[in-house]
């Protein structure tokens, strides 16, 4: 087990260093995210109350996510790191539980800066709508890894990823929103739980599926 | 007689309606040196994929009595981070493959195929003589008892070549080597078996 853990810390570090270095992700999200809010800001009528305010938070952290989790394999598609990888003695599942780890680092940190964007531009978050981003978070780099592996061993991975990993996000954006509306939100943050329990073992499984013929 | 380490029977392969390789059988076992020979598209890249286990064949069996710890594989590709180090994607590779007293194995390494002054430059600054170099450190790193090599002297200069052939000819009576090459005559004195691929 610690063997285990420590292979996912080495892949994830490196994922770390890599974008320390590259800068390729992580300014692009935040630049994403903050646009996004700020249009959403002049989109959306003065007088709307603050509940479309939530959804549109959701859509632009989803979308945001969508754009990591898309370059998210870049640099194991370049020079066939990928096979590298596939061939260690590690278990494969260490290679997803490593990039979702990195993706999570990555989306943490645009949701840093997003947050306070959208308190300053629209609404107050309270503890059910912040415990709503962490699991929903999780849920979206656990499926996302997976997915965004998938599409990146095909020739349409730019198509196939959005095409996949939405109608899967569908869930986390009604946890996520409930979580932040409704005046029960401990039911909707269970559902987010479960899901990320789901979702992360599923991914988990099926990681070996993805990566080997 | 040993027990062979590498069995092969009927395989075949195919991407879809073209078979890239046909009832391709043979044996290897330790000590012994399959050198791969064929023209462009005969399969040869393919066959070695297989024996990794990197793809599985359409047909027949592939056997190799080794857990994937004990494989080592240099193939068209450099199989690293291009934007990691030299002395980084060893490290990470090290820590993969639990390769003990990691820092003097890379080290060692880095020294014998005259990369330890470029041990700092990331991989995208290499040129591609200096990358099959790396790449030939990371499939030597765990010390495989199969080393399966796909055309390893591309790329490198005269240099890197004598030095490839100096290392293969200290690894061969210990340990199982496959070797897919345009340039057979350059193996001629450690192969002990040779396959001639044609266009299936």
């Amino acid at each position: 087990m610690s063997g285990y853990l420590a292979d996912v810390a080495a892949l994830a570090r490196k994922d770390l260093r890599l974008e320390l270095r590259a800068r390729d992700t992580l300014p692009a999200m935040l630049l994403f995210v903050l646009a996004t809010l700020v249009v959403f800001h002049f989109a959306l009528p003065a007088d709307v109350g603050n509940d479309p305010a939530y959804g549109l938070l959701w859509v632009a952290l989803v979308f945001t996510s969508l754009l990591g989790l898309a370059r998210a394999w870049v640099p194991e598609r370049e020079a066939g790191a990928l096979d590298g990888l596939v061939l260690a003695p590690t278990d494969r599942s260490a290679i997803w539980l490593g990039k979702t780890i990195a993706s999570l680092a990555f989306l943490g940190a645009a949701e840093v800066v997003a947050l306070p964007a959208f308190v300053l531009f629209f609404a107050p978050l309270d503890g059910p709508a912040l415990a709503g981003v962490v699991l929903a978070s999780v849920g979206i780099c656990a499926v996302g890894s997976l997915v965004s592996a998938m599409a990146a061993a095909s020739r349409g991975r730019e198509v196939l990823l959005p095409l996949i990993f939405l109608p899967l996000a569908i869930p986390i954006v009604v946890g996520g929103v409930g979580a932040s509306i409704s005046e029960e939100p401990g039911k909707f943050l269970a559902f987010l739980g479960l899901y990320d329990a789901v979702f992360a073992i599923l991914s988990w499984a099926a990681f070996e599926y993805v990566v080997t013929e | 007689m040993t027990e062979p380490l590498v069995r092969a029977r009927g395989v075949e392969r195919r991407y879809g309606a073209r078979r890239v390789l046909h009832d391709v059988s043979f044996e290897l076992g330790r000590g012994g040196a399959l050198v791969v020979t064929g023209p462009n598209g005969s399969g040869k890249t393919t066959l070695l994929r297989l024996l990794v286990g990197l793809a599985v064949p359409s047909r027949g069996r592939i056997e190799v009595a080794l857990d994937r710890a004990r494989v080592g594989f240099v193939g068209h590709e450099p199989l690293v981070y291009r934007e990691l180090t030299a002395l980084e994607n060893l490290d990470l590779f090290g820590r993969l493959y639990r390769v003990p007293e990691r820092p003097e194995r890379i080290g060692m390494l880095l020294e014998r195929f005259g990369l330890w002054d470029a041990r700092g430059e990331r991989i995208s600054a290499f040129s591609r003589g200096m990358t099959q170099r790396l790449a030939l450190c990371r499939a030597l790193l765990h010390e495989p008892e199969l080393l399966v090599l796909d055309e390893p002297h591309s790329a490198l200069d005269a240099q890197g070549a004598e030095l490839l052939d100096q290392e293969l000819e200290t690894l061969v009576p210990r340990r199982a080597l496959v070797v897919a090459t345009h340039e057979p005559e350059r193996l001629s004195g450690l192969a002990t078996a040779q396959l001639a691929l044609g266009t299936a």
